[in-house]
């Protein structure tokens, strides 16, 4: 009983304040500096209590913008690996999509969902402030779905 | 405790991208950092292969997004004179007011991310505050926040009309007031000069040997700006390059913010002398031969080595980005600093990982 009340309220905190972890996974810093500027006064997320952290361990969201290649591969599946469970993936982007206007260069291997499960796609060449939010808030349903299938599944 | 080895990145809250360093630390104090690089690695120079010399545009523009405008400019200005082409007067000076506004949004983003890395947050949110006009002006001119794609081989695709050139001179005051307010802080407040001043020193000797360009050389003192040259209008503008003699972080800082009142002063001389005409010519054929063509970005000398048959693709295309030449300064600035002090000294190169790796 105790420890179903400690667990509503732990899902009920990350639902209202939502953490997110940006990665760049081979982007043009298109779709960075547009992730970025969700953060800025004029966007301002922080008003949905979304913080922008630098440590997997501490997230909630994570943001991927860009291209998989040969060599971040790996880091992109360490780092959705060490963000704890429940988690949802963003990718935004026509590159985090499918590799976008790169999807034929050499070193690319394709979008974001070749290596980690994706739960958002947010399109766009780069992906507007507005459609990334967007993408944010629809994670949160997502992410309320699974802290809920994480609830029952006990 | 000789020689701890503590990687920095690739993911890092300071750094927007992934770029990852290897410092060697003793006590606190760098010893020695090898950056190490291809994780934003694309190819894209490949793409040549697949993608005809127009569809190219669009490749290039996407080196990178904070400086896309000025990398189609300096591949088209390339292939124009490959192929014997002038553009006309109107677009000559319409590509200095995008290139200008490139510029200032870049200048901007660079200086929040340089007051974030030193943990001055608010200065961070306030400067983005200011780029988010620049930004609509951009969105209101081309049509994109980001990526413009204004450029065509032989001119620009769209026009400003009086009513739209009247409207960027009033959003520029509102931005010139922006950043006069936050320059008290920027140049003058005590945090941010005991941050910065003596950190990450290059003299103007070591700047020329490491091949530095742009704000990082005229930091040193040396007056080099590819925009001296004269390509597209700025021949015709009246302006001198910022120089700054110390070659700490505190004199880039100094340069950068400079930069951005002379780029509003190059909008106003632009849109003061915007002749009438076409905006494009039409062009014909392919080009054949090969060409250097450089351009100066935000970040400095962006250098296009192009090399065409004849043919709808193109043999070779190679990209020397300024941060490419600015990194090997990294390896000089870092060692004999502080481990809380690699953040600022790293931004002050004003690092963009997807230009030097394409």
């Amino acid at each position: 009983m105790g420890m179903g009340l400690i667990d509503n309220l732990i899902s009920t905190a990350r639902r209202r304040s939502p953490w997110l972890l940006h990665f760049d996974c081979g982007s043009c810093n298109g779709c960075d500096i547009e992730t970025l500027a969700c953060l800025t006064p004029v966007y301002d997320v922080e008003r949905f209590g979304v913080v922008n952290v630098g440590n997997p361990k501490h997230a909630d969201i994570l943001l991927v913008t860009g291209t998989v290649n040969l060599r971040n591969r790996e880091v992109l599946a360490v780092l959705f690996e060490q963000i704890p469970e429940p988690k949802v993936v963003v990718a935004i982007g026509a590159c985090g999509l499918s590799g976008g206007i790169f999807r034929e260069a050499p070193n690319v291997v394709g979008g974001v969902d070749k290596v980690i499960p994706v739960d958002v796609y947010v399109p766009g060449c780069p992906a507007r402030p507005e459609a990334i939010i967007d993408g944010v808030v629809l994670a949160l349903e997502k992410f309320r779905e699974k802290s809920k299938g994480k609830g029952e599944g006990k | 405790m000789a020689g701890t080895v503590i990687p920095f990145g690739p993911q890092h809250p300071v750094l927007p991208e992934p770029l990852h360093l290897n410092l060697k630390i003793e006590d606190e104090i760098v010893i020695s950092a090898t950056p190490a690089f291809g994780y934003v690695h694309r190819g894209l120079e490949k793409l040549a292969d697949i993608r005809d010399f127009r569809q190219m545009i669009q490749v290039v523009e996407r080196v990178c997004g904070i400086c896309s405008m000025i990398h189609a400019l300096t591949y088209c200005q390339g292939l124009e004179s490959l192929m014997g082409v002038e553009p006309p007067p109107r677009a000559r000076f319409l590509r200095v007011i995008w290139s200008e506004l490139h510029r200032l949004h870049s200048h901007l983003l660079w200086l929040g991310l340089f007051a974030d890395a030193m943990g001055f947050e608010s200065l961070f949110m306030q400067l983005w505050k200011v780029r988010e006009r620049i930004m609509d002006m951009n969105e209101a001119t081309a049509g994109n926040r980001v990526i413009l794609s204004v450029n065509v081989i032989g001119g620009v695709r769209r026009d400003l009309d009086p009513g739209q050139t009247g409207w960027i001179l009033s959003e520029l005051a509102e931005v010139e007031k922006g950043i006069k307010a936050m320059g008290r802080t920027i140049l003058h407040d005590y945090t941010v000069q005991k941050r910065t001043r003596g950190k990450g020193v290059l003299s103007r000797e070591q700047a020329l040997e490491l091949g530095c360009v742009g704000p990082m050389l005229r930091s040193c003192g040396v007056a080099q700006d590819m925009r001296l040259l004269g390509y597209a209008a700025y021949g015709e503008l009246d302006f001198a390059p910022v120089v700054e003699r110390d070659g700490d972080c505190y004199a880039r800082c100094r340069v950068r913010f400079a930069e951005l009142g002379q780029s509003i002063d190059l909008i106003r001389q632009s849109i003061g002398k915007l002749p009438a005409g076409d905006i494009s010519v039409p062009v014909k054929g392919r080009p054949e031969g090969e060409i250097v063509a450089r351009a100066e970005q935000p970040r400095g000398e962006c250098l296009y080595y192009i090399k065409a048959n004849g043919g709808k693709f193109l043999d070779r295309l190679r990209i020397r980005t300024p941060t490419f030449a600015n990194i090997p300064a990294l390896t000089v600035m870092l060692p004999g600093i502080e481990l809380a002090d690699v953040p600022v000294v790293l931004l002050s190169i004003d690092p963009c990982v997807s230009c030097t790796e394409r």
